[in-house]
């Protein structure tokens, strides 16, 4: 086996430690695991969240998307891909089901997102600030490139891809995603 | 084989999921009524989100009453007085409006018209959207349990909203007028030019169907034709804002809608029309002529003459225009009644009252001494005859 691999299986119990653990290469990546509340709260007031401020801030919707970046954060936290692509491909599909077009756009393009957010997280340490504000930005770019894909290729919508738009929102998404994720970083449990 | 799969079971788990998925929308895509289809399972996501949004509302909802109940009660005399004097002006335009009114009935009566009423409608709260911008949509917290169905209309005092488009028990799936897949009949108030409103990808709306050698004018308004059959005729949409040339023969015009789509937060689901017959009140018989004549201006009296204050006039009756000023009539009629002219088959003609008026000033015994400002101000003056009667060269 890849000794990277080794490096990945769950230890027996957490050792508390004084030293501050630094992450400087992939050898040293942890893996996290989320409490059954966390892991279903999280995403579903995500979706709550998006479903419900564009009452009040109408421009929400059309910049950011929370489902995203709560898909994101799980799947690079627990650097593994199966569990992201699932991960993706529910919170994907429920926000789906939310709108009236049909059900899939969001789960595709959320499922390949999740799978290779923790395909990275493997790969990369995902765990300061930079670090995480290019990778949203760049996976928010990956998620509009899908769904624009299947909405056109497969649902004919007719939606128009706007570059001043999508950098704007791209740029919206990875700070409100390392905020959030600086949040979310207190739930999580090493593994 | 068996060692590819378990070296690439990762790829292999995310080719599956995105084909089943790949295959469940291409399942949808090729029903036409997909809505319907999927019905089921965007219960599960309403269920499961809409709860929430209801304990929000209803905690924003309490906490707005209680500051606007108790506490911000600071300006309220002004404001008082500012709608007390509101009320007088509003009044003043129901004279007007009444008067109108009243004139349309006629006409449509006599044209045998059809008028559309909206008889009953349900009120309801906003409580989500769906989040996406791909999806211009609302949630209201009314559903089947309140008597919504699909495709009834949702307004505001201000205009359209959108449809129903999907019903739930409690809650109802709202489709906006500036969602892609909407389409609203509509008419140009001016020009009478019919179009359907369409809206864009970019949530903007737009007026198709309307051929570029037609004149249209930034400013004018636009409303329901009722061609939709699911919005009644003459209901606000919005305002032309732009005018250009379009794709294959056709304008593109550019709307702003009368209701601001982005801020809704209470709409109207219109549950009940009727369809009716135009009625109007039995006045005699009314000619054009004696119509038109009421609305020319005439000499005014002098001041002892009887005034009508518009605001004295009841709800319903033929009253003048404010720039005719009613010639009363003497005692009994008599000024009136001098010459009444009958034509043969007992109608009346040029120079005479409806029958009505006329029955009443015939009997001049049993005529109150000072008239009724109501009837007076009736159309039954010939102005050609109270012109020449009145005037005091």
């Amino acid at each position: 086996m890849h000794p990277r691999w080794t490096q990945l299986q769950p230890t027996p119990k957490t050792v508390h430690t004084s030293v501050p653990i630094t992450y400087t290469s992939g050898e040293q990546l942890e893996v996290y695991r989320f409490s059954l509340p966390v892991t279903v709260g999280v995403p579903l007031l995500a979706l709550f969240l998006q479903a419900f401020l564009p009452r009040r801030f109408p421009g929400f919707a059309v910049y950011l998307d929370l489902p995203l970046l709560v898909t994101i954060y799980f799947a690079m936290a627990r650097r593994n891909p199966i569990s992201g692509l699932f991960t993706g491909a529910v919170i994907g599909l429920l926000q789906d089901m939310l709108g009236h077009n049909p059900i899939g756009i969001y789960g595709i393009a959320k499922t390949v997102v999740g799978y290779l957010a923790s395909s990275l997280g493997v790969k990369l340490d995902v765990e300061n600030a930079g670090a995480r504000f290019l990778l949203t930005l760049g996976f928010y770019f990956i998620h509009s490139a899908v769904w624009f894909t299947v909405a056109r290729g497969m649902v004919s919508l007719t939606q128009n891809w706007s570059w001043s738009r999508g950098l704007l929102a791209g740029l919206a998404n990875a700070f409100l995603g390392v905020i959030l994720y600086f949040f979310l970083d207190k739930f999580k449990q090493r593994a | 084989m068996e060692s590819v799969l378990g070296r690439y079971r990762n790829l292999v788990i995310l080719v599956g999921v995105l084909f089943l998925q790949i295959l469940g929308l291409a399942v949808q895509v090729k029903r036409s009524n997909d809505t319907e289809n999927t019905r089921l399972i965007r219960v599960w996501a309403v269920d499961l989100v809409t709860p929430f949004e209801r304990v929000l509302i209803w905690a924003q909802d309490s906490t707005g009453n209680l500051w606007h109940n108790y506490v911000y009660l600071r300006g309220v005399r002004t404001e008082n007085r500012q709608l007390k004097e509101q009320i007088e002006q509003l009044r003043l335009e129901q004279v007007r409006l009444n008067e109108d009114a009243v004139q349309a009935h006629r006409l449509q009566a006599l044209l045998a018209f059809k008028e559309q009423y909206i008889s009953r409608t349900v009120a309801a709260q906003v409580i989500g959207s769906s989040g996406s911008d791909s999806s211009r949509m609302l949630y209201i917290d009314k559903g089947e349990n309140q008597g919504l169905k699909r495709d009834m209309a949702v307004i505001t005092a201000d205009g359209i909203v959108g449809k129903v488009l999907q019903v739930f028990p409690s809650v109802s799936q709202v489709l906006l007028i500036n969602d892609q897949s909407s389409g609203v009949g509509t008419i140009l108030e001016k020009s009478r030019l019919q179009g359907f409103l369409k809206g864009t990808a970019t949530g903007e709306v737009v007026l198709e169907g309307v051929m570029s050698d037609e004149q249209v004018a930034p400013g004018e308004r636009v409303l329901t034709s009722g061609g939709d059959q699911i919005f009644p005729k003459g209901l606000p949409v919005g305002t032309v804002t732009k005018v250009g040339a379009g794709k294959d023969l056709f304008l593109n015009i550019g709307i702003k809608p009368a209701v601001n789509l982005g801020k809704l937060e209470e709409v109207l689901v219109v549950t009940e029309r009727q369809e009716r017959q135009a009625q109007t009140a039995d006045v005699g018989r009314v000619r054009a002529a004696d119509i038109l004549a009421q609305r020319l201006p005439s000499v005014p009296d002098k001041p002892a003459t009887v005034a009508t204050s518009p605001s004295t006039v009841p709800v319903g009756s033929v009253a003048a225009p404010k720039a005719v000023v009613p010639k009363p009539a003497p005692a009994g009629g008599e000024a009136i009644a001098k010459q009444p002219v009958k034509s043969s088959s007992g109608g009346v003609v040029a120079g005479s009252k409806p029958a009505s008026a006329a029955a009443t000033q015939s009997k001049p015994s049993t005529a109150p001494a000072v008239p009724d400002p109501a009837k007076v101000d009736a159309p039954k003056v010939d102005p050609a005859t109270a012109n020449s009667q009145d005037s005091p060269h």
